[in-house]
């Protein structure tokens, strides 16, 4: 069996006595658009930082094409706190930050986009490229690194070329129109060359027409790059044309998954979305 | 590609510059009488010190967006460590006369043969490892300081500084800093001149060596902040997290980018020392940074063309320009200039700080290179050369 | 023991002192987050206007008369001079990146300090003997001043007032307001730049009190001699737990005890050392203070 591209085990985040992602579990496929859904404060978010290293879950593990990134159990003062459940299974601790993660191969947009405002264009993909250039900081000052520059700017270039970005190479970032903003962050996040692709919300702020294009554009990089792609949306239409699989999450629950037909009818996800039939009436 | 060309016009227009300043440097020098134009030379070479070390501390806090106030700290450890390497054997004693002579008794450029060749080595050398010096205990500062956010990096930056300045003075460190008192005696630009058979100065080249190193080191500066570097620190700048995003050691590049900036800094206070022909730890005091930080907040903040002209401005300012804002004035008629006393230049020279801070925050260039001026408007003639002294 | 006494005493006293500093540092700092680097010369300053208030109103009055005169003013004038450095230097950039306003926070200082080596010729002005405060008494059989047994209670009174203010009356929960969350006050109609004002008031009129009690114990005044005491109550205030009042209060009896030991010992020229070597110790272990609330950014 093929292994899983990202897989999370029994993720719990817990901030105090406030369980935020409970007992997470969850596996994407080579090749395969993934969402995680669910209502606003479900935990969505939380599960990608525990993905991407920004948080250490209190429990679980986290393992990227069969390598564990991210491992943890309840310790010190957790211990006698831990409210979520398999406080047993995970012995080791691994954790890595978010650069490292992105290293090894993960790669994410956020939910309210982080350009470098000041910069250009072609400077926010170039700077995706450093991580993987050979070089040191002597060789890049004294140029001795000018064949690995080259390779960056002309692979920076290219992909800006690719995602129609090109003519805009040289505008600052935070002059161009949001719609093209967000597309400039997925390119920044492509530049890094990832095998796993998490997006948050990106299609947030958009209206019709700019969700309608940004479907295509997913849709697009995931067969040109052969990517992986885990996202957090609320834009059903999005959601329901793309995802071959969907997650819903509430209260940090996973309460469903399956294909987006599958989860469409499903009772529950009814139940989380519009609320329970009893308490409307109270 | 585009940018590349682009980039390398501009090195080329910088290089040119250089070339000119250089040459301005020696003919002035040589043809100006130096007792009559005393002020304009130490301008000039308070200039070439103060731009780098303003350049230094723009790379941290303009480039990398680390607001640190312990220039005048690392400015300290690499005056003294040039100095201490650099006094002559010979000379020790006499410097060092209330601990008995020096606890170090070797000189680098007698080290290096002596003579001229000897001297350019030694003082080459040393100013490196004043450098070195700073940039370690950079390196080693950073390793706790680095980790907080902004202000209270400032906070503990400016208290190092303060730390080290109490060791230097601290009198059981004497027979290698000499306590509280100046060492000097050691070689200051003034030793690169080139003297005829009979002593006499020749060619005058105190300017001209100060403004070289300077411009070495400026261009080094600059050349780090268009690497791919430069970029990193540029991302950390712009959005922590987003560089972590992109894969950006947040760590690793806040000490790169803190230790060379201590190194240039180092660097700085070693050419402090030849510029002041003493070091002494209480001349680098907090006032010291804050100096230097407007400097770099004049020129603006992510210029290094503009941290180089406004150090010149701000030296010439309050060493020379504004100079008679301190004497009582008596005109012709007996009417008495009100204000005018000791102490009203660094007043109005505050004003105009607080001014350009209030009112002009971007400064003179914003975060402009010179030649993205030229580029802008091509037909303008090229003016003002200071921009890589 | 007699020793002991006295240094314990005078570490007391010192540290109160801090402390009307450092809970000036730390009201700032809460709202606006700022190191208000201006703040310890607007304590120096204080002392100044006192001094020459004092010598201005001498030939004029009956001299207890003149100096109670003088402390009214003084007081008056440092709230003045606080309340217009916010709304002159800080108040335009407002939606400045935070290193415009702390830069410009640096340049008020450096004007202050500049103003005062003006006015005073650079010469170290002496501050007058106050009644009551510059007397002598002796405790345990160590001879003091007045001012270090009356601080600690001094400061501890108005510290319970300040408390009673932030906690109980309806500017204090602006301010606490504020504190919380800049933005949403704002759109709660608190008007924030009366808010921001009144903590400068406070702060200032802290640190005018402060300065009366600090300059008479070290009289005499120089154009830096706000730098380092204000640096100190800074430290304070962090090691505290910046934006906390007792945090800051505790701290600065802390700072003022240990540099008063570490000054009675013969390594007297690391006082400062240690001083900062705490603050980066407390910033390293415990970033937020003794008492600070712990703030995370959302990614």
């Amino acid at each position: 069996m093929a292994e899983n591209v990202l897989r999370m085990e029994d993720v719990t985040m817990q901030f105090g006595g406030v369980v935020a992602v409970d007992g997470l579990s969850l596996e994407v496929d080579q090749g395969e658009i993934v969402a995680l859904i669910g209502p606003n404060g479900a935990g969505k978010t939380t599960a990608f930082n525990c993905v991407t290293g920004v948080y250490e879950p209190t429990n679980g593990r986290v393992s990227l094409l069969g390598e564990t990134i991210v491992e943890n159990h309840p310790q010190g003062k957790m211990k006698a706190q831990y409210k979520g459940g398999e406080a047993g299974k995970f012995t080791q601790v691994v954790s890595h930050t978010p650069d490292q993660i992105t290293q090894k191969g993960i790669a994410r947009t956020f939910q309210n986009i982080r350009l470098f405002g000041a910069l250009t264009v072609f400077d926010n993909v170039l700077i995706a490229k450093h991580m993987r250039a050979k070089q040191n900081f002597l060789s890049a000052t004294f140029r001795l690194n000018a064949k690995e520059e080259k390779r960056m700017r002309e692979e920076a270039m290219a992909l800006l070329a690719e995602q129609d970005l090109a003519q805009y190479a040289d505008e600052v970032a935070s002059s161009l129109p949001y719609g093209l903003q967000r597309r400039l962050e997925i390119a920044r996040a492509l530049a890094t060359e990832p095998k796993l692709l998490l997006l948050d919300e990106p299609a947030a702020g958009m209206n019709p027409q700019e969700t309608q294009e940004l479907t295509d554009f997913i849709k697009q990089i995931r067969t040109e790059y052969g990517l992986t792609i885990f996202m957090i949306e609320h834009h059903m239409d999005l959601v329901m044309q793309i995802s071959d699989r969907i997650y819903v999450l509430d209260f940090g629950k996973l309460i469903a998954k399956g294909t987006p037909a599958e989860v469409q009818n499903d009772q529950r996800v009814i139940e989380a979305y519009l609320g329970v039939a009893d308490d409307a009436e109270n | 590609m585009l940018k590349e060309k682009k980039s390398k016009t501009g090195v080329f227009i910088a290089l040119v510059c250089v070339a000119v300043l250089l040459a301005v440097a020696i003919i002035l020098e040589n043809t100006l009488d130096p007792t009559k134009n005393t002020i304009f030379f130490t301008v000039l070479k308070k200039t070439a010190v103060y731009a780098l070390v303003a350049c230094s501390m723009n790379l941290l806090n303009g480039f990398t967006g680390l607001f640190s106030l312990g220039q005048a700290g690392f400015m300290l450890l690499g005056a003294y460590t040039y100095a201490i390497l650099t006094i002559p054997v010979a000379q020790r004693p006499a410097v060092y006369y209330i601990y008995n002579g020096s606890a170090i008794n070797f000189s680098l450029p007698e080290l290096f043969g002596g003579g001229a060749v000897g001297l350019i080595l030694g003082v080459l050398a040393a100013l490196i490892l004043a450098g070195v010096v700073a940039a370690a205990v950079a390196w080693l500062i950073g390793l706790p300081v680095l980790r907080l956010k902004s202000d209270y990096l400032a906070i503990a930056t400016l208290g190092f500084a303060e730390i080290i300045r109490a060791i230097f003075q601290w009198d059981a460190l004497g027979p290698v800093t000499n306590g509280a008192n100046a060492l000097k005696n050691y070689p200051t630009f003034s030793s690169f001149n080139i003297k005829g058979a009979d002593g006499a100065v020749t060619v005058r080249l105190s300017i001209f060596v100060a403004f070289l190193l300077s411009a070495v080191c400026i261009a080094i500066i600059l050349l780090l902040i268009n690497s791919s570097y430069g970029r990193a620190f540029k991302a950390i700048r712009e959005d922590e997290v987003a560089a972590e995003a992109m894969g950006i050691n947040l760590a690793k590049h806040k000490r790169l980018s803190f230790c060379i900036s201590s190194f240039f800094a180092g660097v700085g206070g070693g050419l402090f020392a030849m510029f002041a022909n003493q070091a002494q730890a209480k001349t680098f005091t907090t006032a010291m940074t804050y100096e230097i930080l407007l400097i770099v907040v004049i020129g603006g903040i992510g210029s290094i063309s503009g941290s180089c002209i406004a150090a010149f401005l701000y030296v010439a300012c309050s060493e020379w320009w504004l100079r008679f804002l301190d004497n009582e004035i008596t005109l012709k008629s007996g009417f008495k200039v009100p204000l005018l006393r000791n102490g009203f230049r660094m007043v109005v020279f505050s004003i105009v700080i607080m001014i350009v801070v209030l009112f002009f925050r971007r400064g003179i260039m914003g975060d402009k290179e010179l030649p993205d001026l030229f580029r802008k408007r091509k037909n303008t003639k090229a003016k003002g050369g200071e921009g890589n002294g | 023991m007699q020793y002991a006494i006295s240094i314990v005493l005078s570490g007391i006293s010192l540290g109160g002192q801090y402390a009307l500093i450092a809970i000036g540092y730390t009201l700032v700092y809460g709202i606006l987050r700022l190191i208000n680097f201006a703040h310890g010369d607007v304590f120096m300053v204080a002392g100044l206007i006192m001094v020459y208030l004092t010598s201005f109103l001498a030939g004029t009055l009956p001299t207890g008369a003149a100096i109670f005169l003088s402390l009214l003013l003084m007081l008056i004038l440092t709230v003045a001079l606080g309340f217009f450095i916010e709304r002159a230097a800080y108040k335009p950039l407002r939606s400045a990146p935070r290193m415009s306003v702390m830069i410009s926070a640096i340049g008020v200082s450096y004007l202050l300090q500049n103003l005062a080596t003006y006015v005073t010729g650079g010469l170290p002005k002496t501050y007058p003997s106050l009644p009551l405060l510059s007397e002598t008494i002796t405790i345990g059989g160590a001879p003091t001043k007045w001012v270090t047994v009356i601080t600690p209670f001094l400061v501890i009174a108005l510290v319970l007032a300040l408390q009673q203010l932030i906690n109980h009356t309806k500017v204090g929960m602006a301010m606490r307001a504020v504190a919380k969350d800049f933005e949403t006050s704002q759109l709660m109609g608190i008007k924030i730049n009366n808010v921001i004002s009144m903590t400068f008031v406070i702060g200032s009129a802290l640190a005018a009190v402060g300065s009366m009690l600090y300059f008479t114990n070290y009289p005499s005044i120089v154009p830096l001699s706000g730098a380092l005491p204000g640096l100190r109550a800074f430290v304070a205030a962090v090691f505290g737990g910046i934006g906390s009042i007792p945090g800051a209060v505790v701290g600065a009896f802390i700072v003022g005890m240990s540099e008063t030991i570490i000054k009675g010992s013969p390594w007297s020229i690391f006082s400062d050392a240690f001083t900062f070597a705490l603050l980066i110790i407390i910033l390293v272990v415990k970033p937020t203070g003794l008492f600070g609330e712990k703030v995370t950014d959302k990614v």
